[in-house]
């Protein structure tokens, strides 16, 4: 389906990971936007899409900022997130957080069907087949949960990826097996999330790529965390900063080098 | 008891928002009554012979055995080979079934044969089926005066006559066929309908498949063509 | 079975440094996926029988009364008594005085999942009664005085080795020096020692897949057999099934059996699938001259009309655990209760409590394989997100992690607060490596916290790009 109108207007939901731990992500996802014909601007209105409190079970709060996030976003074509968990809160929850408020259930659906994660985005809205970037290494991609199963997401960065000079992409086996970040899960069962963890690093180590990627920075975070700790070489990164040609404008995901 | 049954019944009817009424119960009935069939899988709603041959890959599949055979004549010869092969004794426990006595036994003396519901001492028990169901290979056996289940269960060894004609495609094609002799069930099910696809088998220890958990170890079809 | 979900963490650390375990977990785990998606992929009208089922599941429950009063007339009709049970202990009861009517003994049991809710082989022992179970992995953990930790293998944790142990233990009249190294002869002695249960017992109890109001039947599903001997040889058949069970036809019945084994084992049909509608009918050769059916209710109606209700589709096929990443690393012990996995997280809290079970909702990432997998679709995330906010009404969470989430929100609702502050915490993280976080020690535990850039989002773009008007 691809964008007839010129210069599609869009609005870009950064997510609090990318805004704290992360704005190279966000300034790639801009980038990756202008090259493909969007106009881009970051409402300040925004903050948290309201996943943690959602996920704890705090409608309240997570209606108020649902209704929040509603109204920063109005009027934009498009409303894009680098991010499957985020962008799957606002497109297949926001409705039915919003259903019996008749002032907003509306509006709710209506920027649901606007709002897309971002390479799911540039694939399937504004059809990109390609990007312009150079990125020489072996890489694997690990499927965050959301994005896969309440967006679709598989197929779209391996597309793109496809397209970048020099990467050779290696299947992860288990790609869709969660990485146990899981928002407060990772914090409230951190044994558990170890293992789980643990057992996605020692798959990443076994394909013998030199990066992973993801398109989530929850899960990456968690990931970079993990193989970090265990003094593993594999670079981390989100997958809108190979994507942009911008890997070499922050160091990978991981602790500060002493 | 019958105070917890008008309590559930009250129950269910106040977190449905409703009770129970006439048009409610009509409904239900008209249902059962009419028991439509659901979306019914393509695979075995092909011809007769289709039918047949998709009846046999499914039950080697799940490991039965099938031998074909081209007529009830046969069948003696085909059991026979069957225990020779398989080192097992030259006895067996037959259902008192009116389908099996056609079978013209004295063409193999040797065989010893008894009729009755399974003993303990029972290595190889032989019935009929009332339908093969393509579908998945599976066999329907219905029980009877004259079609003991233990047979079906106790021994080691179940050898089944069943003729081509008894296959019918999916379960549902088996259902119509079971309600169409409902009379002789007195208009209900009879005490026990075994849907049997292939001999016992358990993957309980360390997930490895093993046949002959409780129910019998081999299931062998004799097919009769005719 | 007495609970310990309260203790999962506990449950789960122990879990994890459990070497047989982890070893069975991994050795288990993958094939019943594989060979799920291949049996699934296999029927190309899978998906499709997926809709049905949930379609015809919910129009029972929709009329689960109608229905469940048209199944007791038929099982009348047919010579056999139906029981109404609202709670456990009333369901032991009725058990407890059909089994002294008969005079019984030993009484043999298929796999059923409601007599571990209920607890029965406890109360049967009591009694004096001798109960067996004679799936071959419910036998090992009776054996081993074990809960079961899997739906449909419920010893699937017990390596051969196990198994083997449990036997010399037990089986006790046997030659001590004989081989038991190769899982053939475990089963070849199993099939033996409940060879002679199954001619003893006087009463056999089964549980029910399915209820079919059409015919007055109960189904039970197996592989081994042994339910069809628990329920042939005794005098007696108890079926034990709880009420949301009930489908209307025949026809609606092959269609959830469709769905069964495909989703539990990858199998296209179990070995043994089987109706029982009555005793024996007169002429009869075999079969019990007894045909009960205890229902239970034990909180399923109170489930109904509520945001719960879709979990009473379960038709028990395991995949959800099958397929749960949770599941896979701590197994079905840590649960704490009868049932494990994505559907214990859900139907625990209702029938023991969230005060007990509340853990259970909480530990899932929300990965969603549950659902994509269930062949009933039942929105397994969706209803733990609903007992976590139950929880959160009840104040039931840990003090620190509300606080966390309520100051999270506050300044979330506040654009400028929360741009300032992510500003400052941006700084802090930099400069410090960590943010004075009490929850955060569960992450630094095990990984290292990635450092931020040093600056937000938001202020780089305001300083690059102007910022938005708005």
């Amino acid at each position: 389906m691809v964008e007839t109108r010129t210069r599609p207007r869009v609005g870009l939901f950064v997510t609090c990971l990318v805004d704290v731990f992360r704005p190279t992500v966000g300034f790639a996802a801009v980038k990756l936007l202008e090259d493909a014909g969007c106009t881009v601007e970051v409402p300040r209105g925004q903050t948290c899409c309201g996943q943690p409190a959602y996920n704890s079970g705090d409608r309240r709060t997570a209606q108020d900022l649902a209704r929040q996030t509603i109204a920063a976003f109005e009027g934009f074509d498009h409303v894009v997130l680098p991010s499957g968990s985020c962008a799957g809160m606002i497109r297949k929850h926001y409705p039915a957080l919003l259903a019996d408020d008749p002032a907003w259930a509306h509006r709710a659906q209506h920027l649901a069907a606007r709002t897309h994660e971002l390479v799911s985005f540039l694939v399937d809205v504004l059809g990109v087949t390609d990007v312009d970037a150079r990125y020489p290494d072996t890489v694997t991609y690990h499927d965050s949960c959301s994005g896969l199963r309440e967006l679709g997401i598989k197929a779209q960065p391996r597309q793109l990826l496809a397209s970048v000079e020099g990467l050779e992409l290696t299947e992860l086996p288990g790609a869709e097996v969660c990485c146990g970040f899981g928002g407060t899960f990772c914090v409230k069962y951190p044994d558990v999330s170890n293992r789980m963890v643990e057992d996605k690093a020692a798959e990443i180590t076994a394909t013998g790529a030199g990066t992973v990627l993801a398109g989530d920075l929850g899960c990456l975070m968690n990931m970079a965390g993990k193989l970090s700790r265990q003094g593993s070489p594999v670079q981390v990164r989100h997958v809108a900063e190979v994507l942009a040609g911008m890997a070499g404008e922050a160091p990978p995901i991981g602790p500060a080098k002493a | 008891m019958s105070q917890s049954r008008s309590q559930i019944l009250a129950g269910i009817a106040t977190a449905l928002g409703r009770t129970p009424d006439d048009a409610r119960r009509a409904a239900a009935r008209a249902r059962i009554a009419g028991h439509a069939r659901n979306l019914v899988p393509a695979r075995a709603q092909v011809d007769a012979e289709a039918q047949v041959r998709l009846f046999v890959q499914m039950a080697l599949e799940v490991s039965a055995t099938v031998a074909r055979v081209p007529s009830l004549d046969a069948v003696p010869d085909a059991v026979a080979e069957y225990l020779a092969g398989h080192n097992l004794p030259a006895e067996l426990r037959l259902a008192p079934d009116p389908a099996l006595d056609p079978i013209p036994w004295q063409r193999r003396p040797t065989l010893t044969l008894s009729r009755g519901r399974a003993r303990d001492a029972d290595a190889v028990s032989l019935t009929g089926a009332f339908a093969g169901i393509a579908e998945t290979g599976t066999l329907m056996l219905v029980s009877g005066a004259e079609r003991p289940t233990t047979l079906n269960f106790l021994p080691d060894t179940h050898i089944v006559v069943l003729t081509a004609a008894q296959i019918v495609g999916t379960y549902e094609d088996a259902w119509d066929r079971l309600r169409a002799q409902s009379a002789a069930f007195e208009g209900g099910l009879p005490r026990t309908v075994n849907l049997i696809t292939g001999p016992s088998r358990t993957g309980d220890i360390e997930q490895t498949i093993q046949l002959g958990a409780h129910g019998p170890r081999r299931l062998h079809i004799v097919l009769v063509e005719e | 079975m007495h609970p310990t979900s309260h203790a999962f963490p506990e449950n789960a650390r122990r879990a994890l440094n459990d070497e047989t375990l982890q070893y069975m977990l991994a050795k288990s785990r993958t094939g019943f996926q594989l060979r799920r998606a291949a049996a699934a992929q296999r029927l190309p009208e899978f998906e499709e029988l997926r809709d049905q089922g949930k379609a015809i599941k919910d129009h029972a429950l929709a009329n689960l009364d109608v229905y469940l009063e048209l199944f007791e007339a038929k099982v009348t009709e047919q010579g056999g008594h139906v029981h109404w049970c609202r709670t456990a202990e009333e369901a032991r009861e009725t058990i407890l005085d059909i089994c002294r009517n008969a005079g019984a003994r030993t009484v043999t049991k298929g796999k059923s999942m409601i007599a571990e809710e209920i607890a029965i082989n406890d109360h049967l022992e009591a009694a004096g009664f001798i109960p067996i179970e004679t799936d071959l992995g419910e036998y090992i953990i009776q054996l081993r005085k074990e809960p079961p930790s899997h739906i449909i293998a419920p010893a699937f944790h017990v390596s051969k080795e196990q198994v083997a142990d449990a036997f010399r233990a037990a089986h006790t009249d046997l030659p001590p020096e004989r081989s038991l190294e190769e899982p053939r002869e475990l089963i070849t002695e199993a099939r033996l020692m409940l060879r002679r249960r199954f001619q003893e017992a006087d009463v056999g109890i089964t549980g029910a897949n399915l209820l079919i109001a059409e015919t007055g039947s109960t189904i039970i599903v197996t592989n081994e057999g042994n339910g069809d001997l628990t329920q042939t040889l005794p005098k007696v058949h108890v079926v034990l099934a709880s009420i949301e069970k009930v489908v209307p036809t025949l026809e609606d019945a092959a269609t959830v059996l469709r769905l069964l084994a495909r989703s539990a084992t990858g199998q296209e049909f179990s070995s043994y699938t089987t109706f029982s509608t009555g005793p024996r009918r007169p002429g009869d050769l075999d079969g019990p001259e007894q045909f009960h059916v205890v229902l239970l209710d034990n909180g399923r109606s109170a489930l109904l009309g509520t945001e719960f209700q879709e979990v009473l589709r379960c038709i028990r096929c395991g995949a959800c655990m099958n397929h749960c990443p949770v599941y896979g690393a701590v197994g079905g012990h840590a649960y704490g209760w009868v049932y494990p996995g994505p559907i214990g997280a859900v139907l625990d809290p209702a029938l023991i409590g969230l005060k007990e079970a509340g853990h259970l909702p909480n530990a899932s990432t929300f990965c969603g394989r549950c659902e994509a997998v269930c062949p009933m679709r039942i929105p397994l995330p969706k209803m733990m997100r609903h007992w976590r906010e139950k929880e959160f009404a009840e104040k039931l969470q840990p003090a620190t992690m509300r606080r966390g989430i309520g100051a999270w929100g506050w300044l979330a609702r506040r654009p400028a607060l929360y741009h300032a502050a992510v500003r400052m915490a941006v700084r802090t993280l930099r400069r410090v490596g960590t943010l004075p976080l009490p929850m955060l020690q569960g992450w630094t535990e095990h990984r290292d916290l990635p450092a931020p850039e040093g600056r937000s989002f938001q202020e780089l773009w305001a300083e690059r790009r102007g910022g938005s008007k708005r």
